[in-house]
């Protein structure tokens, strides 16, 4: 197997792109990419989307943005693994470099949900459940984690403002990264005065629906330095499942797919939670931060929210989470949220996060998940 | 086309039919034909008594397409008494008297209106008990 490196990024503004189209968003951050890594072509292009079908009646995703893109001919596929698709596009890349199969790959993560309405959106999100069995009963994504949360205070005795730390965080480091969708604070007071979408979830527990499109290169660790001075090794990367539904999990409150995920990784890399310096995990809601850190290892089962209380979760803190804003503040534009994690996660170990700099990064780790913990696509990153 | 669709699924919606391992006796819900305790063939059919009590709850206010006439609604995890959980909506109580641990058995309801015909599909519902 070959060692593989992430040679250039590019991203879109999170955000609501009215007059863009999916093609578009997806072209800008390709273009991006290949600018940064100095590069006109690659060999293959893999799309991660989730929801193009039924917010955009589009499907054929991989071969729309090649062509659109001025790529025409080249390998294009799109993967769909809800909102961990763009992860799993990574991941794809990566077993076609690290295989010996390709050596230049474009992994782009696009996403298009504006243009619908509230209830269409939750349809599609929907989708990323249970369809016979979820679904069915009416249930969303946010009601679905909302069974989770409120399981959670229940079983341990937090309150719903001891999740504030979560998103506070996320915004306040929202405010330094230009490609954010929500760059301004919030208190702990909004937070816990929000009204419930689905309680005891609110509006500051869930990331907001936005388009969005951000994409990694991928090459041969022997060649990166040809195109840029600061390559960032892919050290590690592993999916892992669990069952789609959250009535079918052997424990509702562990996401045992995030932590086979997290071990598969680690085990690679030969390291262990103590050795990560920064952490962008899967924020869709704060009660899936509070249990991606549990699985991950970073905290005990039932310590999540004490860690985020404590302030470790905080630049400078023990493990800075969401350093860039997050899905909560940067914006989750589903199938494409995985990538703006690795990017963010690139942007820290090339040393250019400016103001939101974690101090001597080496390693980073991205989790990006499908569903309520159903795919977990894991990575870790190192400068070198 | 779309009719087979709930069709399919009528046992398992109206009278709570799942499955019985043949081999740990495990009671499995939904059916899933693998039992999940002991990983071999499980497809003897058994049928639920549809009491249970709530595991986890919450009312959403923003409902996907095909239920919005009927938002807000509180939906549950049940936790059957023969051990499995089920994800449903709960139906004649009032959201603020809903607690964890709350004894519920299974009705029959409207569960939503599909398509632009308004097909009605119904299914399982828990109530307090
Ligand atoms: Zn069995």
């Amino acid at each position: 197997m070959r060692d593989v490196s992430i040679i250039g990024i590019g991203q879109t503004i999170v955000g609501e792109h009215w007059d863009k189209s999916l093609r578009e968003l997806g072209y800008y951050a390709l273009a991006a990419a290949l600018k940064d890594a100095k590069l006109a072509r690659v060999d293959a292009l893999y799309v991660g989307n989730a929801h193009s079908g039924a917010l955009s009646d589009q499907e054929n995703v991989g071969a729309m943005i090649a062509d659109f893109a001025g790529l025409r001919g080249v390998e294009a596929l799109k993967i769909e693994a809800a909102g961990a698709s763009a992860a799993a596009a990574m991941r794809l890349g990566y077993i076609a470099v690290a295989g010996g199969l390709c050596d230049f790959v474009a992994c782009v993560g696009v996403e298009k949900m504006t243009d619908q309405q509230p209830s269409t959106q939750e349809s599609a999100l929907a989708m990323s459940a249970d369809g016979d069995y979820e679904a069915m009963q009416g249930l969303t994504t946010v009601s679905l984690n909302a069974l989770l949360m409120r399981r959670y205070m229940h079983e341990y005795g937090y309150t719903k403002a001891d999740f504030a730390p979560f998103a506070v965080n996320a915004h306040a480091n929202a405010i330094n990264n230009p490609f954010a969708m929500y760059r301004m604070n919030i208190s702990p007071k909004q937070f816990a005065e929000a009204k419930p979408l689905a309680d005891p979830i609110s509006m500051f527990d869930s990331s907001p629906v936005a388009d969005g499109a951000a994409c990694v290169i991928l090459a041969p660790s022997a060649l990166a330095r040809e195109f840029t001075d600061r390559p960032v090794r892919v050290r590690a990367s592993a999916v892992a499942t669990d069952t789609v539904g959250l009535h079918d999990r052997r424990d509702l409150l562990s996401l045992d797919g995030a932590a086979w995920s997290a071990q598969k990784a680690f085990a690679a890399a030969g390291v262990n939670p103590n050795d990560i310096d920064l952490f962008e995990l899967h924020d869709g809601f704060t009660i899936m931060s509070a249990l991606s850190l549990e699985a991950a290892g970073f905290a005990a089962r039932g310590k999540g929210v004490e860690l985020a209380l404590n302030g470790e979760i905080r630049l400078g803190g023990r493990i800075p989470i969401t350093t860039m804003g997050g899905m909560k503040a940067r914006g989750n534009p589903a199938g494409a949220s995985g990538l703006y994690q690795i990017v963010e996660a690139v942007e820290q170990l090339r040393g250019e996060a400016g103001a939101n700099q974690v101090a001597n990064a080496r390693l980073a780790m991205t989790q990006n998940i499908g569903g309520s913990g159903a795919t977990v696509v894991t990575s870790i990153l190192e400068r070198i | 086309m779309e009719v087979a669709r709930f069709w399919r699924t009528n046992k398992q919606r109206y009278q709570l039919v799942g499955e019985e391992c043949p081999h740990c006796k495990g009671k499995i819900f939904p059916p899933r034909d693998i039992c999940p305790t002991c990983d071999k063939e499980a497809k003897v059919p058994y049928v639920f008594s549809g009491k249970g009590e709530v595991f986890s709850f919450s009312t959403l206010h923003q409902a996907p397409a095909g239920f919005e006439r009927y938002a807000p609604y509180t939906v549950a995890l049940v936790k059957l008494s023969e051990g499995p959980m089920v994800t449903a909506q709960l139906t004649d109580v009032d959201a603020n008297d809903v607690k964890i641990g709350m004894p519920v058995e299974m009705v029959t309801r409207v569960l939503r209106e599909d398509g632009e015909r308004g097909m009605l599909v119904y299914g399982y519902k828990f109530r307090p008990a």
